[in-house]
């Protein structure tokens, strides 16, 4: 669906992409993780095309992305940037017609078939009440999720989130995820996001790849992401994995000085 | 256009209300407002007397008092007005900043330059000055966009390439005046934004090119709207950010730069009164940019009358006047509103 091939990406002299290869499969679930200044979310920029590889390509549904027009990619993929403007003085509305960009023309208004559209995203994040609240009088979850409306709007198949959970209270994060999961399980939606919460990660995704220094450190299932080896690895840290059903969860062990700080 | 328009039917939006009732109350401003700068003046016209004028005798005094005097005066205005106000709402879309004016882009000190050029140093040319002025506007606009550029233009570029070359550009018009301080006088009224003196011709001039203007600007309202959200999610939603920022500015320049070859630097127009339409209807820009081109030609008119006849027998320029009561003005919002709500 989704795959990036010996892709290569340099923002500055201290860090680099190099050789990235990925392939996202039709109706997965895959988290990005990685310590500070990894390079995941450059990478779903890289994978979104709002920033240019300088080597390598992606290859979104067979076709190379620098082929295709910005709006082709749009129809296809939505992408939400971490930083979004909380202080937007619109409605959820206005926002999330705002989606409906790619399949308009330059003079072309909306019709019914996107007003059918819009109604349905409003209503698959459950903000039909909301439609005419603004943005700023909305709380965290809410405005997360008429962003995710507005991406819906857009009638993608592949969507990347970058951190959506991060600056939300815990009941907001959950929210956020569900929405993502029933997105997936309903609509056979492809989800990429780059996660900061680890658990929440192993929780929500198929797969997990892991970044560290520009490099993917590990790119498989969840349950083979999650251990000890890669916490040792990625983050030089002692973890306890414990499972709960089939999902991996990481307890990170307290640092006590044993026998090797004496010598 | 149909959403818009059913939306503001059923009365949804919070804001459907003050929406209707800003363009009922600014469209009867600018019927009393044109009235009244018709009929004040040296010479006071009763009603009747206006009509008279409008419709009588080609050689009455009235005639001549309507179409040669008061009329182009107050039609000028209203454009003038007008072209600032849009002007300044695109250029504060582009910028995502509430406080942008076209002066950040240079077309003011551009045209003022050559103004200043003109006037003093080779007079000979005055017929045309606003042609000069237009083309000394533009071309400072688009040498700071060029300069901005970097692979892309961002807008904190932009406005730091803005400081350094309208710095420039002041020093190099003080030096001028300072050169030739003999001849300062005549320029003195353009700086300080004037309209008097405006003909017919002028005008209809104004019109012809004011009016393709409004109309980019108004197509280009999604342009504006869709920035707002920020470039990244405009590219990500397939838009092209480069080329309608591009394109806005040139917009924004242009109807600056035919307000500024008429009337002279007629300032805070352009940043207060979308400020005010925003604080009144919100931050869309469908509603924002044609509310604010109908305040703005009330505005200038109210303003050049008074300016004209309360201070008899000077006459104010209107930009004087202007920056006096907008300064303070500006000061008093920003002190009410503590944070002014960004809105890019």
């Amino acid at each position: 669906m989704l795959s990036a091939k010996q892709v290569t990406y340099q923002h500055s002299d201290h860090f680099s992409i190099e050789n990235v290869h990925i392939d996202i499969q039709k109706g997965e679930i895959v988290s990005l993780i990685g310590p500070n200044g990894s390079g995941k979310s450059t990478l779903l920029r890289l994978l979104s095309y709002v920033l240019k590889p300088i080597g390598g390509t992606v290859l979104l549904d067979g076709s190379e992305i620098h082929t295709l027009s910005r709006k082709a990619i749009a129809k296809k993929m939505a992408m939400l940037p971490q930083t979004n403007n909380h202080q937007l003085d619109m409605t959820v509305r206005e926002l999330v017609e705002f989606g409906r960009n790619p399949h308009k023309g330059w003079f072309q208004s909306l019709n019914n078939e996107d007003e059918q559209v819009i109604r349905w995203a409003l209503e698959m994040t459950s903000l039909q009440s909301y439609e005419y609240r603004f943005l700023h009088s909305l709380s965290g979850g809410e405005r997360q999720r008429a962003w995710i409306a507005m991406a819906l709007a857009q009638r993608p198949e592949v969507l990347l989130l970058d951190e959506p959970t991060t600056y939300l209270d815990i009941s907001h994060q959950l929210e956020v995820m569900e929405l993502i999961r029933m997105l997936n399980e309903q609509l056979g939606m492809t989800v990429v996001m780059v996660l900061h919460d680890i658990n929440q990660a192993a929780q929500y995704s198929d797969r997990m790849i892991v970044m560290k220094d520009g490099k993917i450190q590990y790119d498989d299932r969840t349950q083979c992401v999650i251990c000890k080896q890669m916490f040792q690895d990625i983050f030089g840290i002692d973890v306890d994995i414990r499972y709960e059903g089939d999902k991996p969860f990481f307890i990170p062990i307290r640092k006590t000085c044993h026998m090797s700080c004496l010598t | 256009m149909e959403t818009l328009l059913s939306e503001i039917r059923e009365r949804k939006h919070p804001y459907a209300k003050r929406r209707v009732w800003t363009f009922v109350f600014l469209l009867i401003s600018i019927v009393f407002v044109c009235l009244y700068s018709v009929i004040t003046g040296s010479v006071k016209l009763q009603l009747h007397e206006v009509w008279e004028g409008l419709t009588g005798e080609k050689d009455s005094m009235f005639y001549t008092i309507v179409w040669d005097l008061r009329l182009p005066r107050t039609i000028v205005g209203l454009i003038v007005g007008m072209c600032l106000a849009v002007s300044g709402t695109i250029m504060q879309g582009v910028m995502k900043n509430p406080l942008a004016d076209p002066g950040i882009i240079g077309v003011s000190s551009g045209a003022a330059l050559m103004a200043v050029i003109i006037t003093i140093v080779l007079p000979q040319y005055i017929v045309l000055l606003p042609l000069v002025a237009f083309v000394g506007g533009f071309v400072t606009a688009m040498l700071i966009y060029a300069l901005a550029w970097q692979g892309g233009s961002s807008i904190a570029r932009i406005i730091l390439v803005g400081v350094a070359i309208n710095a420039i550009i002041g020093a190099t018009m003080s030096a001028i005046m300072l050169l030739y301080s003999d001849r300062v006088q005549a320029v003195l009224p353009w700086m300080a934004g004037v309209i008097s003196g405006a003909t017919m011709e002028q005008a209809k001039l104004l019109v012809f090119y004011s009016i393709p203007g409004f109309i980019l600007s108004i197509l280009a309202i999604r342009h504006i709207r869709i920035l707002h959200l920020g470039d990244e999610v405009a590219k990500l939603l397939g838009h092209h950010v480069e080329r309608s920022r591009f394109l806005l500015i040139v917009i924004s320049t242009f109807l600056t730069g035919i307000a500024v070859s008429v009337s002279g630097l007629i300032g805070f127009i352009g940043l207060v009164v979308p400020h005010i339409i925003r604080l009144i209807v919100g931050s869309d820009d469908r509603f924002v940019l044609p509310l604010s081109a109908l305040g703005g030609g009330a505005f200038l008119v109210f303003a050049d009358t008074i300016a004209r006849s309360w201070f008899d027998p000077i006459e104010l320029p209107v930009g004087l006047l202007l920056s006096f009561l907008g300064g303070p003005f500006f000061l008093y919002i920003l002190h009410k509103r503590g944070n002014v709500r960004a809105f890019g």
